[in-house]
This record gives structure tokens, sequence and C-alpha cells, in this order.
């Protein structure tokens, strides 16, 4: 009973961070809320019992696409705070 | 027609006896539950509150900084409590194998208190050098006076 | 009893981060968002180990959550040395700015 309690919460805050990740304005944040959807993702994962998947999941989403966007946010001349 | 209705209070009240169950599962899988156990189940449920504190400091404290202030203690302490609650009560013999996986979460412990502070100093730092002035009372009045 | 105390722990976990999301998306500042998500990160570690004792495999979940406690720290601490520099970059222009004027 408890995995589908988790289930179901991981999935609503995923959505809830997907929706953030999109609405937000400044780059930088969408890429930093775009790590807590693959934190969720990483979580939902490791609950349905697929641990590889799950940690290959937490080592691309927080640790290296985070820090591609950033670096690239980082080069970027022209700030887009729109 | 008696029998026929005395079936049908106990079947009412087997359904709505969910309550008496849940308490009878909770009282009687508590009592075959070593001191360690119970100990660890109080270390969880205090790191919980501890983390409540943490989640409505994060979300009403007016300025960047008391938020940080709340986050990085309330984040680290509870999951401190919590994380040596949960090896208290998942360690049933004590085996040598049982104690190493109380250590390797005690080892999640200390890194996370290594690493919590340094991460919220640099973020701490950003936000300083970027000049993001902590509040001070002029700005909390002019708040207060806007919100009555 | 064991999972009846990890459904407990992660329950009440996946509850406090509603508030922590919508500071995600209130945040005035940059800064805001990014405290949040480190909070976030170090709250998942524990969700892991709870996962584990749901399991009862805690022995595999812990040296992943070890793994993700170092992770969370690098994308952190990355995201703060980059506002670090453009902000130092903004000071600087500022300053030439002013110089030039």
């Amino acid at each position: 009973m408890g995995l589908e309690l988790f289930n179901t919460m991981i999935l609503l805050l995923l959505v809830v961070a997907a929706i953030v990740a999109l609405r937000v304005k400044d780059l930088l944040t969408a890429s930093v809320v775009f790590a807590v959807y693959s934190f969720l993702m990483c979580l939902l994962w490791a609950e349905m019992g697929a641990v590889d998947v799950a940690f290959t999941e937490a080592t691309v989403g927080a640790g290296i696409s985070t820090v591609v966007m950033v670096a690239t946010i980082l080069n970027l001349k022209r700030k887009s705070s729109d | 027609m008696l029998k026929k209705k005395r079936k049908e209070q106990e079947r009412k009240m087997k359904d709505s006896s969910f309550i008496p169950v849940l308490a009878e599962t909770m009282t009687s899988s508590l009592n075959d539950l070593n001191i360690i156990q119970i100990f660890g189940f109080l270390l969880g449920v205090l790191g919980l509150i501890f983390f409540l504190g943490a989640a409505v400091g994060m979300l009403r404290f007016p300025d960047f900084y008391t938020r940080m202030h709340a986050a990085g203690k309330g984040d680290s302490m509870s999951t401190m409590l919590m994380l040596s609650g949960l090896g208290l009560v998942t360690m049933e013999d004590y085996s040598l194998g049982s104690w190493l996986v109380f250590v390797k979460i005690m080892g999640i412990v200390l890194f996370i208190y290594l690493t919590s502070p340094t991460s919220t100093h640099v973020l701490m730092k950003a936000a300083f050098e970027d000049n993001h002035m902590p509040l001070d009372e002029k700005d909390l009045k002019k708040a207060k006076g806007k919100k009555k | 009893m064991i999972d009846w105390f990890a459904m407990l722990v992660g329950g009440s976990l996946f509850l406090f981060m509603v508030p922590l999301l919508y500071r995600i998306w209130v945040g005035p500042t940059a800064y805001d968002r990014i405290l949040a998500v480190n909070v976030i990160g170090t709250k998942t570690a524990v969700l892991l180990v709870v996962i584990g004792a749901l399991f009862d495999r805690v022995h595999m979940f812990v040296d992943f959550a070890i793994a993700y406690a170092l992770l969370n720290f690098l994308a952190s601490v990355v995201v703060s040395r980059y506002l670090n520099r453009t902000a130092a970059e903004r000071n600087v222009e500022e300053k030439t700015k002013g110089a030039r004027a």
C-alpha cells in the first residue's frame, strides 16, 4: 500500500515541477527546476524498483545536464531576462 | 427477519470498523518491537517535525537570507534525525551486515553535514555579491504598513 | 511495522515538499529557487533510504543515496558558482559604464 501512495505523490509533484519549469521566466531557474524534475524522475524509477535506471537518471539529470545547461547559459552574451 | 438484520449490522460494522482495525494493527505490531526500533521511530518523528519547521520557515520568512537560515539549519538537522531513525528501525539482527548499513547511513549524514553548509555558503556569497541586500527595519515597516 | 513507519516518513516528506515547490514557483529571486532545489535534493536522499526500507533492501539503496547526495551537492555548487560569475561581470559592467559616462 505504501508504494502506491508514493507513486501517486511522486507523479503529482512531477507534474507540478514540469509546469513550473515551463512557466518560469529566467533561463537559469528553468534549468534548476529541470534538476528538480530529474530528481523526482529518479525517485520514480527507484520506487518502481529499477535501481540502475534511477542511478543513471540521477547522474545524467542532476549531474551532467544541469551543469551543461548552466554552462551554456553562462556563455550567452545577451541576457534573456525577458 | 432478526437474523438478516443482525447480519446487516455485522456487515455495516465490518465496513465502518476500519479505524479500530487500523488501531489494532498498530498496537499489535508495536509490542513485538524492541527498544532500539521504538527509539528509531521517535527519532524519525522528531526529524519530521524539524523538517516541518524548515518548510514553514522557507514559506513564511520575508527575506532571502532568513529563508536561507531556515533551510540550511532545518534541512541538515531533519536529515540527520530521520536518517538515524530509519537506520535504527531497519536494523533487525545485530550482525555485522546490518551494522555496516547503519554505518553507511551515518556516512550519508556526515556527508550532508559537510556539504550543506558549503553549498549554502556559496549560494549566500553569490547572492550577497549580486548586491542583494537583506531587508532592514525600513522595508519591514513599509511592508507591514502595506499589509495593514 | 517497518513499512508502516517508512510510509509515514515518506508520505509526510512528500507533503512537506509542496511548500518548497510553492517557494520555487513564487520565489522572487533566482536564489530562493536554487535554495529550495537544494533542500529538495537532500530530502530526496532521505526518501531513497525510505524506499529502500519499504523494499526492505536498505543495503542497496543506501549506496545509491550516498551517490545521490554527492550529485545534488555538485549541481547546487555549480549553479551558485555560475551566479557568482555573472554577478561579478554585471558589477564590472556597471563600474565601467559609470567611468565611461
